[in-house]
């Protein structure tokens, strides 16, 4: 409710501020042109009114006396912290002249342009990307590329299109359509969704669906909220999600529970699959991950005997030795058992009528820059040309080879990085410190962002001012309803919005004339091709579902809504799903699923396990930050003040270290300091940590940067450990660690 | 006039603490000030591990005077992501509560 001199504006919430993956429709009150509260919209079918505690302290994060609102410019060495304010005008100029210079001298290839998490910086990063005529779109650091695209990749080769636990998401009505089924078992793999909106999915959906009958079956290494409140839990060894998968398709498809008309009429290759599960009996399965074969086995029963179920996954998965064949794995379970794009399965999610802000697939690149431009700058995208999977699917940079060629210089330089909303030293990146080391090298880098944190203080020659989702017209197509953020006050003192930035140097650099006169002349013509416009979205509450078609489930197989020629069947080379996949045998990949060890761990280097005997499994999520962000939020920090890792109490009771107490994990790869909470949650030779964890509080400056290096979980990842599709492969979810206590 | 509360269905409470934040957001509470706490419950059963979280109000809730009186709901049952919060009378919430296990009432005022 507004109070009288208030007003309120309706938008979407995705990008800087919540900072998540988004899709919340929120109330923004607005009073002498400063928002004074962020609440949720309850008219909104994505939250109904809920909102997370990143959404709600909005307000907190926009006027945070820390906020950097102004452009500045380094004036001392890297990492000495002394900065001078600057105008847009110069910010600009400089950035337009050395990149021009750079483009003469090197290619424009020789500049990366890097951003975090999945947000709607996807839309303007490659924008300014491919009109500067660089090919080199990176998350930097993230090992195994593993967050998301692993996945999409498997279900892109398996199905031809991608798919999300139905929670009823792709109907106006929700809950309330009669279309809709209620899953019977909902299996969470390698998920707790509680803290967030992973891959835009709000995560208290699987409440939703669990107050209206649903029932769960959890795989994850430790007792989650969730695994108390499942039917089955297969506390696994961590990185081994791939045998449970092989072990529960061996027991679904010998015991002869799959989905018999599904499979014949709509699959290929399921005699090579059959033979291939031969290899993976449950007793064999259970050796290997630790669950007992009984508990494999009910699961097995559970989900292929309820149709319809649902199976939803986390970002571990994309983690696991072989990211791209686990997910390939996964997505079969839901093939076989027929729960494919029926109403309470795993529905195929397409983003909302067509449009496109963040490029998911090649298709959607091609459609926006042209088949000559995506095709000719793939010839020089880094990792392309080693990994035929990374070349054919989307448009990303491979990091493991990224890392490597900003080392060696070969096969060319790497001269200068776009960062924006990336924290790479500070979050993102395995091996941060040989990030820092590679990276600190380069000649010329530019940080957009909204705070200073380790990457901006160590690297940046520019610091650009972005601004929150309140200051800013942005769209999300990802997935449904088409949303649009409007712009509920002005930008704080000079930020910018990312968009407004992109445009501006992507028209300063570009190669061909840019016919956009500002961002929204942009945004319309993506949206017009959905047959819609800004206003319109805007008028009617800032969102719409789509019309009738392909974009509304459900059975689009049958209907002849997946395929480009219009027949019925699945967007793959045999028109079917493909246990044996085409695609993955045409790049050079086991064309079927298969069990891989993870590079370090009990089994694989049994004589680091005996100096290391506890497994490490990093990226626990926190219901108050997003990533390596919201730290220096008062509303937040006061929830979750310190970095803590989880660990049982008999191992802690064997380590004499107590509740509360810091201590060192130390790696074959180094050692950071977090703070030890002892919880009967934890498996016994498991400890989990978050990462992301920086003191904003303390020195920015080198070489504390923050604090970084002493509470950086991911000082004890690395690199280099990739799959053999180059998607997935990470010691992120699975390393081998100790604990040692702090002596002073 | 009757008395007021909230109604808590705890066990499908996630401890997501959004009902905090709401609190702080609306009363714009300084540090350590807040009028709802959740807490973690740990507990080991013969078979498996339990987790539960428990909201508690403190002195300092208000029940969101300024919001009801507008015909609002309090900040926290309003963005609540489990739905697992409900305002009202307390005589009708006890109501509510015959029907439903693992739950409690709060009156704070």
């Amino acid at each position: 409710m507004a109070k009288s001199d208030e007003k309120v504006i309706l938008t979407t919430l995705w990008s800087a501020g919540c900072g998540s993956h988004g899709g919340c429709g929120a109330e923004i009150y607005v009073k002498d042109g400063k928002v004074v509260r962020v609440e949720g919209d309850r008219n909104h079918p994505h939250n109904y009114g809920r909102l997370c505690p990143k959404g709600l302290a909005i307000s907190q994060y926009m006027y945070h006396p820390d906020r950097v609102t102004h452009p500045l410019k380094r004036v001392g060495e890297r990492g000495e912290g002394k900065w001078e304010r600057i105008t847009w005008d110069e910010a600009f100029d400089t950035i337009e002249a050395k990149l021009k210079d750079i483009r003469n001298k090197h290619g424009a290839e020789s500049v990366i342009f890097c951003q975090g998490t999945g947000r709607d910086i996807g839309g303007p990063i490659t924008f300014l990307m491919y009109a500067y005529g660089s090919p080199n779109w990176v998350q930097v650091g993230l090992a195994g590329h593993a967050c998301y695209t692993p996945r999409l990749g498997a279900m892109f080769a398996t199905q031809g299109s991608y798919s999300v636990v139905d929670a009823s998401q792709f109907l106006e009505k929700r809950y309330d359509d009669p279309e809709w089924v209620v899953p019977k078992y909902i299996i969470l793999w390698a998920q707790n969704p509680i803290p967030g909106c992973h891959d835009g999915f709000f995560g208290h959906w699987i409440i939703d669906c669990m107050r209206r009958g649903s029932k769960l079956i959890v795989i994850d290494p430790r007792s989650t909220w969730f695994s108390c409140r499942a039917d089955v839990h297969l506390q696994l060894r961590p990185g081994t999600d791939g045998a449970i998968a092989l072990g529960m398709l061996n027991v679904i498809i010998n015991e002869g529970l799959y989905d018999k008309e599904f499979v014949e009429k709509w699959t290929y290759g399921f005699d090579e699959l059959k033979e291939r599960v031969q290899e993976y009996p449950p007793d064999k399965v259970s050796e290997i991950t630790w669950v007992p074969a009984e508990l494999i086995i009910q699961a097995a029963r559970l989900y292929a005997t309820n149709k319809p179920s649902s199976i939803q996954w986390g970002e571990p998965v994309d983690a696991m030795p072989a990211g791209s064949v686990v997910a390939q794995a996964i997505n079969h379970l839901w093939a076989i058992t027929g729960n494919i794009d029926n109403p309470g399965g795993n529905v195929i999610a397409t983003r909302s009528h067509g449009v496109t802000t963040y490029p998911f697939s090649t298709a959607e690149l091609t459609e926006l820059y042209g088949e000559e431009l995506v095709k000719n700058l793939n010839e020089k995208r880094i990792g392309a040309n080693d990994y035929p999977m990374i070349k054919n699917f989307r448009g990303w940079v491979q990091p493991d080879v990224l890392i490597e060629q900003m080392e060696t210089g070969k096969p060319y330089p790497v001269k200068a990085a776009w960062i924006q909303t990336s924290n790479i030293i500070g979050g993102q990146a395995a091996d941060p410190k040989r990030h820092y080391e590679a990276m600190k090298k380069l000649d010329f880098i530019v940080v957009v962002d909204l705070f200073q944190n380790p990457t901006s203080m160590a690297l940046a020659d520019i610091f650009l001012p972005a601004t929150t989702i309140c200051e800013k017209e942005s769209f999300r197509s990802w997935w449904q309803p088409l949303c649009v953020s409007q712009k509920a006050v002005d930008e704080v003192d000079e930020c910018k919005s990312d968009w407004d930035i992109n445009l501006e140097l992507a028209k300063r650099l570009t190669t061909n004339p840019i016919k956009y006169n500002n961002a929204r002349e942009l945004f319309e013509e993506r949206l017009k091709t959905g047959n819609t416009s800004f206003d319109k979205l805007a008028s009617k509450g800032g969102w719409e579902y789509p019309p009738a078609g392909p974009f509304r489930p459900y059975n689009r197989h049958e209907r002849g809504l997946l395929r480009g020629d219009g027949q019925p069947g699945f967007d793959t080379p045999t028109g079917k799903v493909e246990f044996y996949s085409k695609r993955y045998e045409e790049w050079g990949l086991d064309p079927l699923p298969y069990y891989e060890e993870p590079a370090e761990s009990p089994v694989s280097t049994p004589d680091v396990y005996r100096e290391y005997p506890l497994i490490l499994t990093t990226g626990r999520r926190s219901p108050v930050f997003f990533h390596a962000e919201h730290r220096m939020i008062p509303w937040l920090r006061e929830l979750d003040p310190d970095p803590e890792f989880e660990i049982h109490p008999d191992t802690a009771r064997d380590l004499n270290v107590s509740n509360g107490e810091w201590v060192y994990i130390e790696s074959k790869r180094g050692r950071v300091k977090f703070k030890a909470k002892v919880t009967a949650t934890a498996h016994p030779k498991v400890i989990t940590a978050p990462h992301g964890w920086w003191l904003p509080e303390t020195d920015g400056r080198a070489p504390n940067f923050f604090s970084t290096w002493d509470h950086n979980i991911n000082v004890l990842t690395s690199m280099g450990n990739q799959s053999k599709s180059g998607f997935g492969g990470t010691n992120y979810r699975a390393s081998l660690c100790r604990i040692t206590k702090i002596k002073d | 006039m009757p008395r007021n509360g909230l109604f808590i269905e705890y066990e499908y409470c996630t401890g997501c603490h959004s009902c905090e934040v709401a609190c702080k957001q609306e009363h714009n509470f300084s540090d350590g000030m807040v009028g709802i706490r959740v807490d973690e419950v740990v507990t080991v059963g013969p078979d498996k591990v339990h987790i539960d979280f428990i909201p508690f109000t403190t002195r300092f809730c208000d029940l969101c005077a300024v919001k009801t009186e507008g015909g609002e709901q309090p900040a926290c049952v309003k963005h609540c992501q489990a739905m697992c919060m409900a305002y009202g009378p307390i005589s009708e919430l006890t109501k509510a509560m015959e029907a439903k296990p693992r739950s409690i009432i709060l009156a704070p005022r």
